[in-house]
């Protein structure tokens, strides 16, 4: 065994140039593998990011349209404890009209928890002001308030179907990224739609975000039982299936990529490796006519296979890793963020560097098989 | 004395469309610690004698006895390790790992004995070395030696594992022959230190004459077997 490892490392270094090739060989098709998978990876994350990201994963609202219902503390209490969850809000809504004295827009009045505004992560979307403290303060989507024509401390209108008024003061204008939400949304406090509507202290939905977001169907459904039953649990994944589709096709199509880029790293192995035996063979006859065995000579292939992977799937990870690096800097947004954040997820980038030792190994698999039928008589006759 | 290597009804075929017919019903016996020669001409079928006699060749009928066993009924590792522990090969080329240096060529057999080489083992690998005249060179990679410096590492490695027998084929071939002779007289004290069986097969007719047995091939029958 020892012996059979430093013949392989001998035919290695002793054929520097050789090894070198093979070497950068497993190391560019790992790095390919490991840059187009935590690239996708990366994009697909920040696909959801943007889209679901700043809002709720789960949403429990009533059987019927925009009714409020009254949230049972014990059901509130439970969902705030629920580690699988984080961020549980109430929400109060209703549809209104924004009046100012010439101008008027039909807009969504959303009445927000604390716990709401972080689930769209509002202060941070703010423009311009502050948030609405109080329950006669609002902030407008900054498509309304273009449309409404109204700035900073400026008071509007807004009015019921049912025609009740109240005035509110503009304290801030956001941008959620999302022009139909931009338009027409009006929030405040959940206390301002509650008096607006008559509500008492009831609400009309309550939000969360997941850990996991794949995970939202499964919790949902696991939420279901625990509510009334004129209420319903939705989830983004089934409002989200063509997204999820378009996601699904793109992870199979990097699975081909990665499958491909695979296959084309354990020919290249296999093929360099079986040209090693022919290279080596007068050296494999000699070593059996000295009395090595036929599982010893295929030893030597095994470990040549071995080292190469290893060392080609450590330059592979470091080549691939730094691409990543090279294209989180150079590629960037206007703003200076980067357009593909990157997560080095460490499990993955250990598989690809496995990958490159076990298909290494699988690919000297052949040549040590060869080596087995070689025979030190055919080496001594044709000398 | 006992036989150490026995050969038996042995018949050599090559090819299978066409025949060649290179051994022809070969009895061969030789004796432990004897010193024995074998020479013939070009094509006679002594190196597949010498081949068939290191195991490296099977025969196509007959039987090889290797100290007291029937070769044909080991299997291969077996096989392999009784080669590596009973028989030194010195061939007409050196057959030299050029990846090794000399010192490294000439332990090679041991490691594959023993996995790890003792001091006692190191110690005689020097001596070897030292032997044949190559201690300046003993760090020297193979291939960045002369031929007869090659050879002499070759012989060095072939004694390396105290074989009971050593098979050689023209291991004078390449040298001169002040150098020639001190081959001869190395293997000799080997032979008598050791008592270690020597085949030898010679083109050389001064190295043959100094051998006990001299047997002579032709045509793949024994012409000749001369015991002094």
């Amino acid at each position: 065994m020892k012996l059979s490892f430093s013949i392989a490392k001998r035919f290695l270094t002793y054929s520097k140039g050789q090894t070198i090739l093979i070497m950068l060989g497993i190391a560019i098709g790992i790095s390919v593998q490991i840059f187009i998978g935590l690239l996708i990876q990366g994009l697909q994350d920040s696909l959801i990011q943007r889209t679901i990201g700043q809002s709720p994963h789960i949403t429990i609202v009533s059987e019927s349209k925009g009714a409020s219902f009254q949230i049972e503390d014990a059901l509130f209490t439970s969902l705030t404890k629920d580690d699988r969850l984080i961020h549980v809000g109430k929400t109060a809504d209703g549809a209104v009209f924004a009046l100012t004295a010439n101008e008027d827009e039909s807009a969504l009045l959303r009445g927000f928890s604390d716990e709401t505004a972080t689930i769209y992560d509002l202060e941070n979307s703010l423009l311009d002001g502050r948030m609405a403290d109080t329950a006669n303060e609002v902030i407008l989507g900054k498509g309304l308030a273009t449309n409404l024509n109204v700035d900073l401390n400026e008071t509007i209108t807004l009015q019921t179907i049912l025609g009740d008024t109240v005035d509110v003061k503009v304290v801030g204008i956001f941008d959620l990224g999302v022009s139909a939400v931009n338009d027409s949304w009006i929030v405040s406090q959940s206390e301002l739609t509650q008096e607006l509507f008559n509500l008492g202290d009831a609400f009309t939905g309550i939000e969360m975000q997941v850990k996991d977001v794949f995970a939202a169907d499964t919790i949902a459904a696991s939420l279901e039982p625990s509510v009334d039953s004129d209420l319903k649990v939705v989830n983004w994944k089934a409002q989200n299936e063509s997204l999820l589709s378009g996601l699904n096709g793109q992870s199979i199509s990097t699975y081909m990529i990665q499958l491909f880029v695979l296959i084309s790293v354990i020919l290249g192995i296999s093929s360099v490796l079986a040209i090693t035996v022919l290279q080596k063979s007068r050296q494999i006859g000699i070593l059996k006519a000295m009395g090595i065995n036929d599982s010893q000579a295929s030893l030597i292939f095994i470990f040549q296979g071995l080292i190469l992977g290893i060392l080609g799937g450590i330059l592979g990870v470091g080549l691939g890793v730094g691409l990543l690096a090279m294209f989180t800097t150079f590629a960037k947004n206007p703003d200076g963020t980067a357009l593909i954040p990157i997560t080095y997820d460490a499990t993955f980038i250990a598989f690809s560097g496995s990958v490159a030792v076990i298909s290494a190994l699988l690919a000297s698999v052949i040549p040590a098989r060869k080596s087995k039928k070689l025979s030190p008589i055919e080496v001594i006759r044709n000398g | 004395m006992a036989n150490i290597l026995e050969l038996q009804h042995i018949d050599k075929i090559y090819g299978t469309s066409i025949k060649t017919h290179v051994l022809h019903d070969v009895n061969l016996s030789f004796e432990e610690g004897s010193f024995n020669s074998i020479i013939g001409q070009s094509g006679s079928g002594k190196s597949t004698l010498l081949n068939i006699l290191g195991t490296l060749d099977k025969p196509t009928n007959g039987k090889v006895v290797l100290n007291g066993k029937d070769v044909s009924t080991l299997k291969s590792k077996e096989l392999a390790s009784l080669r590596n522990e009973t028989i030194g090969f010195i061939f007409q080329f050196h057959y030299l790992l050029p990846e090794f240096t000399a010192i490294q060529n000439i332990l090679l057999p041991n490691r594959i004995k023993n996995a790890k080489v003792s001091k006692e083992t190191m110690d005689r690998a020097l001596e070897l070395i030292d032997f044949v005249g190559l201690s300046a060179v003993k760090d020297n990679p193979a291939n960045k030696m002369s031929g007869g410096q090659q050879q002499r590492t070759a012989i060095a490695r072939a004694l390396i594992n105290n074989p009971r027998i050593i098979l050689a084929d023209e291991p004078t071939g390449n040298l001169d022959s002040d150098t020639a002779e001190q081959i001869y007289k190395l293997m000799r004290d080997i032979n008598k230190k050791y008592n270690t069986t020597f085949i030898i097969i010679t083109h050389d007719q001064q190295i043959a004459q100094k051998t006990d047995r001299i047997v002579e091939i032709k045509d793949g029958k024994i012409l000749l077997d001369l015991r002094k």
